[in-house]
This record gives C-alpha cells, sequence and structure tokens, in this order.
C-alpha cells in the first residue's frame, strides 16, 4: 500500500424520488446515501459494511456512476468523475469495474462466457482480437476455468463458477479499482473459502484495490485492511481492520460484531440485542440516527447530530460517545 | 438419557425425485437421527446436501416429482410415513410445525396475518373466532411483536423483514407444537434482526419444551444453538455428534473441511482452508464414499460405500479413515 488516494468521495449524496397520485408528483425522497466523505487509498481493500438498507450498495453504485449522484463529487486519480458526460464515462469504466452478488443474474444468459469476458475489451479495442482472444483464454485460467470452458454457457456452471467468471470479466479491461458488491454472499461456505482467496491471489497479481461491500463482518475480517460501517445512509465509524476489530468504538458497530454468531461452541458471547428495526430513510431520525437503538444513548443524542471525528490515528467515529459501550466473549474453558 | 423422552425419529430416509427423463435424483439417501424434547439438532451442509428435503419429508410435504422411497418417521411411537393424508393433516402445525427461510414469500399477501395465525388454531383447536383471535393476539405478543392487537389486521407487506419472520414463529407456535423445524430461520435477516429470532426461538423452545430441528449452513448459528449436530453432504449424513465432539474433534474430512473454511472474526488468517472441487452433481454422484473425490485421504477402500463408525459415545462418522484424520491438521487439504 502506497498511501496515495486513488479514490476520494467528498460529501456524496444519493436521494431516490417518491412519486405518487396521477402526476406522478414527488412526495419525498429517500436518503439512501447521505453525505459520504472517504477516501481509498491505492492498494488497499476497504470494506463497506452495513445491514440492509444503509446504502452500502447505493454507494457502490453511485460511484460507478451506475447512478447520477444527487449531490458532492468522487474523485479518481484526481480527476473529477461526478460530472463527466456520459460519453466521457467510458475511459472511467475501464478503470473501475464491477463485481456483482448474485451470480445467477449478472451474467447474459445468451453468450457463451468466452464472449462475456472478452466483450469489455473489444468494446474498449484495446487490442486486436487475436490478442482478445488469447487474452481472455488466460483470463479464465487465473479464476481456474480452463480453455474447454470457453465457449459454455452460463447456465452450465455453479455459482462459484460462475462468480469465477464475474471475476474474469472485471478483470479484462485491467483495472486500477474493483468494487465488488456482496461477491460471496450467495455462495456455499466451502466455495465462499476459494473465492476469498481468489480475489487475495488476484489482487496481489494485478496490483488492484477494491471495495469490498458486505454484510458480514467475519469475511471483512479476513480480506480487509480499513473497514468503513455505515447506518441509514452515513457513515458511523471508519478504522484499520485490525483496530476496529479489536476496538470498535461506535455503538453500533460493537453491537454489530458482537451479534455475529462464532462458530465455537466454548465461546459464549454477550450478544447486545438492538431492539426494534432499523428507522426508514425516508424519515431518518434527529439527532444521531441511531439514537432510537441505541442502548447508551443520552439527550443529547437524539438533539445534535454527530460528526466524524478522530478518535485515535486513523480511526473516526462519528458519536458522542465513542467507546462507552463494551462487550466481551467469554470462554468458558480455553482448550489448547 | 431415558428413552422415553425421545420425541422423533427418522430412520434410514430416503427421498428420490425424478427428471423428466425419468433419471432418479436421489437428494436423501438413508439419512437417521433422532430428537428428544427440549433438544435442538442441527442439521448442517451446502446446498444439495438434503437437509431441507429432509424436513420437508418430516412434515410429508415433497411434491409430485419426488418420492419418499423408504424408511421410517417416527413421532412419539406412530410412524408418520404410514398416516393417511387427513390424518397427516392433523399433525401438521398441531404435533410439528415449521418455519421457512423466506418470511416474504412463506406468507400469504393477501390475507392479514391475523387470519393467517387463526387459520392454524381453528383447525386444531376447534375454537370459535373470537377466541381464536384473543389466542393469536397472544401468541403474537408471545413472539414479542408491539401492538399485537394492531398487528392481527396489517398484511405481510405492512410489516419489516424481521417483523414478518416473529409472524411467522407465532404462526408456528400457535398450536404449541412439540417440533419445531426451522429452516434456515434466520438467513434472510440482518444480523442484528438475527440475533433477536435467534434468542427468541430459545427462548420460546425452554417455554414450551419443544425439539427444535434447525436447518442452517450457519455454523456460528449452530455453535450457539444446537446440542446435537448431524453433518450431511450429497444426501448422507456423514457426521453426527454432540456440538463438542463435531466443533472440537471433527472426524470426518468434510466436516474438518468445512469448519476450517468458515472465515473467523476473531483471528485474522492469511489464507482460508479450502475444501477444492465442487459439490458433486445429484444425477451423477460417485459410487462408494459421495465425498471421495475431493477428499485427501481418498484411496481404494472408498469405492465402497463406508459404514457407520462410533468413534466415542454417539459420535458416529462414516468414513474409512476417520483414525487417520490427524493428518489433515498437518497438511491441510493440499495434497
Amino acid at each position: 500500500m502506497n498511501g496515495t488516494p486513488l479514490l476520494r468521495v467528498q460529501d456524496l449524496k444519493k436521494y431516490f424520488p417518491i412519486k405518487a397520485g396521477v402526476f406522478r408528483k414527488i412526495v419525498g425522497w429517500v436518503k439512501a446515501v447521505d453525505g459520504v466523505s472517504f477516501e481509498v487509498l491505492s492498494g488497499e481493500t476497504l470494506g463497506i459494511v452495513g445491514e440492509s438498507g444503509c446504502g452500502k450498495s447505493t454507494l457502490g453504485m453511485t460511484i460507478m456512476r451506475l447512478y447520477e449522484p444527487t449531490a458532492g463529487k468522487v474523485f479518481f486519480q484526481g480527476q473529477d468523475i461526478s460530472s463527466l458526460r456520459p460519453s466521457q464515462l467510458k475511459s472511467i469504466r475501464r478503470n473501475i469495474q464491477m463485481i456483482f452478488q448474485d451470480p445467477f443474474t449478472s451474467l447474459d444468459p445468451r453468450m457463451h462466457i468466452g464472449s462475456i469476458v472478452e466483450e469489455g475489451m473489444k468494446v474498449h479495442r484495446i487490442a486486436p482480437l487475436s490478442e482478445i482472444r488469447r487474452r481472455a483464454l488466460d483470463l479464465l485460467e487465473k479464476v481456474g476455468l480452463g480453455a474447454e470452458y470457453f465457449s459454455r454457457y452460463p447456465h452450465e456452471f455453479s455459482g462459484g463458477q460462475r462468480q469465477r467468471i464475474g471475476i474474469a470479466r472485471a478483470l479484462a479491461l485491467n483495472p486500477r479499482l474493483v468494487v465488488a458488491d456482496e461477491p460471496v454472499s450467495s455462495l456455499d461456505v466451502s466455495v465462499r473459502s476459494q473465492i476469498l482467496n481468489l480475489l487475495k491471489d488476484l489482487k496481489k497479481e494485478y496490483q488492484l484495490t477494491y471495495i469490498f461491500i458486505s454484510h458480514d463482518l467475519a469475511v471483512v475480517r479476513q480480506i480487509c485492511n480499513r473497514v468503513m460501517v455505515m447506518y441509514l445512509g452515513k457513515i458511523v465509524e471508519i478504522a484499520d481492520g485490525d483496530d476496529f476489530f479489536s476496538s470498535p468504538s461506535h455503538p453500533y458497530s460493537v453491537a454489530l460484531i458482537s451479534a455475529v454468531p462464532v462458530p465455537d461452541p466454548d465461546y459464549e458471547v454477550k450478544r447486545i440485542i438492538l431492539s426494534g428495526d432499523v428507522p426508514s430513510p425516508i424519515n431518518p431520525p434527529q439527532g444521531c440516527r441511531f439514537h432510537t437503538r441505541c442502548p447508551v444513548a443520552q439527550e443529547r443524542c437524539s438533539q445534535i447530530e454527530p460528526t466524524l471525528e478522530e478518535v485515535r490515528e486513523n480511526h473516526w467515529v462519528a458519536c458522542h460517545f465513542p467507546g462507552s459501550l463494551s462487550w466481551e466473549r467469554i470462554p468458558k474453558h480455553v482448550t489448547v | 438419557m431415558e428413552e422415553n423422552n425421545l420425541l422423533l425419529q427418522v430412520q434410514d430416509l430416503k427421498v428420490y425425485f425424478y427428471t423428466e427423463e425419468k433419471e432418479e435424483l436421489r437428494a436423501v439417501d438413508g439419512v437417521s437421527f433422532c430428537l428428544k424434547e427440549g433438544e435442538t439438532i442441527a442439521l448442517v451442509g451446502e446446498s444439495g446436501c438434503g437437509k431441507s428435503v429432509t424436513s420437508l419429508a418430516i412434515l410429508r410435504l415433497i411434491d409430485s416429482d419426488g418420492k419418499i422411497q423408504g424408511g421410517k418417521i417416527i413421532l412419539r411411537g406412530r410412524d408418520l410415513l404410514s398416516l393417511s393424508e387427513k390424518e397427516m393433516r392433523e399433525i401438521r402445525g398441531r404435533d410439528v410445525s415449521m418455519i421457512f427461510q423466506e418470511p416474504s414469500s412463506a406468507l400469504n399477501p393477501v390475507y392479514t396475518i391475523g387470519d393467517q395465525i387463526m387459520e392454524a388454531i381453528i383447525l386444531h383447536q376447534k375454537l370459535s373466532p373470537p377466541q381464536a383471535r384473543k389466542a393469536a393476539e397472544e401468541v403474537l405478543r408471545l413472539v414479542g411483536i408491539p401492538e399485537a392487537h394492531k398487528r392481527l389486521d396489517e398484511y405481510p407487506h405492512e410489516l419489516s423483514g424481521g417483523m414478518k419472520q416473529r409472524a411467522m414463529i407465532a404462526m408456528a407456535l400457535s398450536c404449541h407444537p412439540k417440533v419445531l423445524i426451522a429452516d434456515e430461520p434466520t438467513t434472510s435477516l440482518d444480523v442484528t434482526i438475527q440475533a433477536q429470532i435467534l434468542e427468541l426461538i430459545e427462548k420460546l423452545q425452554r417455554q414450551l419444551n419443544m425439539g427444535v430441528i434447525l436447518i442452517t449452513h450457519d455454523l456460528g448459528v449452530v455453535a450457539g444453538m444446537a446440542e446435537r449436530v448431524v453433518i450431511m453432504y450429497a444426501g448422507k449424513v456423514v457426521e453426527e455428534g454432540n456440538r463438542w465432539d463435531i466443533f472440537h474433534n471433527p472426524s470426518h474430512p468434510y466436516t474438518w473441511g468445512l469448519l476450517h473454511s468458515i472465515p473467523r472474526l476473531d483471528v485474522k488468517q492469511e489464507k482460508l482452508a479450502i475444501i477444492p472441487g465442487v459439490v458433486p452433481d445429484p444425477l451423477n454422484f460417485p459410487s462408494g464414499c459421495r465425498f471421495r473425490n475431493r477428499c485427501p485421504l481418498e484411496d481404494e477402500m472408498c469405492l465402497t460405500e463406508p459404514k457407520r463408525f462410533e468413534i466415542e459415545n454417539q459420535h458416529y462418522v462414516y468414513c474409512h479413515h476417520y483414525s487417520q484424520i490427524e493428518i489433515l491438521k498437518t497438511r491441510g487439504f493440499n495434497q
């Protein structure tokens, strides 16, 4: 990691209109992403975690300009890509690629996998056709699918294999940044670790930078250098991975980590059970958005919205009382 | 361990499906386990291992392209497979009930929550509609739904995912079943909601002394909830034991691989252990041990089907080479 920002997101917002009535009048806004700023450093893997509806996927799509941002800016290698005209976007798309969650709907069922991998290279005319063919075969080999699969169709593959095809497609244009949106969530345990190892190996080989969007904290622990937690469209905590998992400081992060079931019958985790559901992003609570479910909320939290403050080096938290919720794992007995 | 608290026995259950080309697909092929009162047993495995089909077979809910080809399902001395459809309807919901993975598709969108819960109560407990409504409100309160009397008149779409799952649990519990089958009850929920629901199931189980069959692929959930664990692979049981047997002394190579390939939250691993290859095609399971083509301990012996070995008290494994499992500890799955 050389520490220079590859991507800089500045006060990014994405609101979706709610329309009602005969004239489809706009009656409100779903504030999916509501003012987030962060940097992605060259060579790192930044994990974006949060529960459904927190805006993590919308954020990924807005960075890619698959959604038009409502406000805010996104800089890629110093260039503002949030205001580029559609015709200028092509060069950016070459550098930022995406891996999708569902390997069953993200591959065109009528194309064989060779042409799925080749398509991007042909559109961008990066090389003569024979060279493109060679490169596609090479990529399929890299992701663990041999040349014999080249002219097969997506339905002939299992979930894990399809995800490998999706990865090969994303890497075909030699991108700098890969946005992976829940890339292993739909996969079985034994296949999931195969794909995670593959993503790690490819990162090293192609010097990639990842934005890794996931709701699974254990997966994020294994693959990310830095973790960013979102709640209702806002960043609540952002820190280095080791620091985050050893001392999470936002009560929401603590609750999230404590709720992950540990696969060891000797660990009795004092789960912090949050009451209620995530509030609607149409009318987020006043003050701190988490205060309605926060076990340590005080009066101030319902009035003043906390901003991200650096509590330790590289560890930022948006909370009036960071570190006030603690928890522990209690081993019943220690086995060697 | 007394025999008289034995609640449900599944013996050598076989469920086969048939394709249009009349090919036989042995989704569940000789599965046995038993469940005691108040006990939680987990059926664990990856997609296609037959864990859900096993649970549907207990309720005799296998659809027309599949058939229960053998075995017994004995609920308190009665073999459910010998009952008529009419008798079976009496069992479903009253003695054995089920909660499903996807609450949004398991609830009927055109009936209110109250109507759906009352249906089972009126059918099984022969209560009048006003009494049933009261009972439904009671059970909604039991599962922790706020303003239960108001929720009775709401439709499924008006509830959040976690609330829908609670409503479904309420429906399953409305007649105080002896056996609750929970098929991936928290897979579609967020982790903070998952924690709420698991806590709820445990609490209700203690209150009602139910036997719970938990079907899941999440070994974290298993470690926290299940007393006994049945690991399934390709339609067969590969290992069975109490949770300490399984987590501390896994003896089938598949169990070992599964446990080691879970990403852990407490330690950062440089590289995750993997099980090479993919689950075999169910139309084409390998002969003999079905795991053999992915197994590092494979040899000629594996061409014959492994028998059940008892390693220690009620810890069973179906593997010829279980005594060599130590080898995996040094070299893993890399040959």
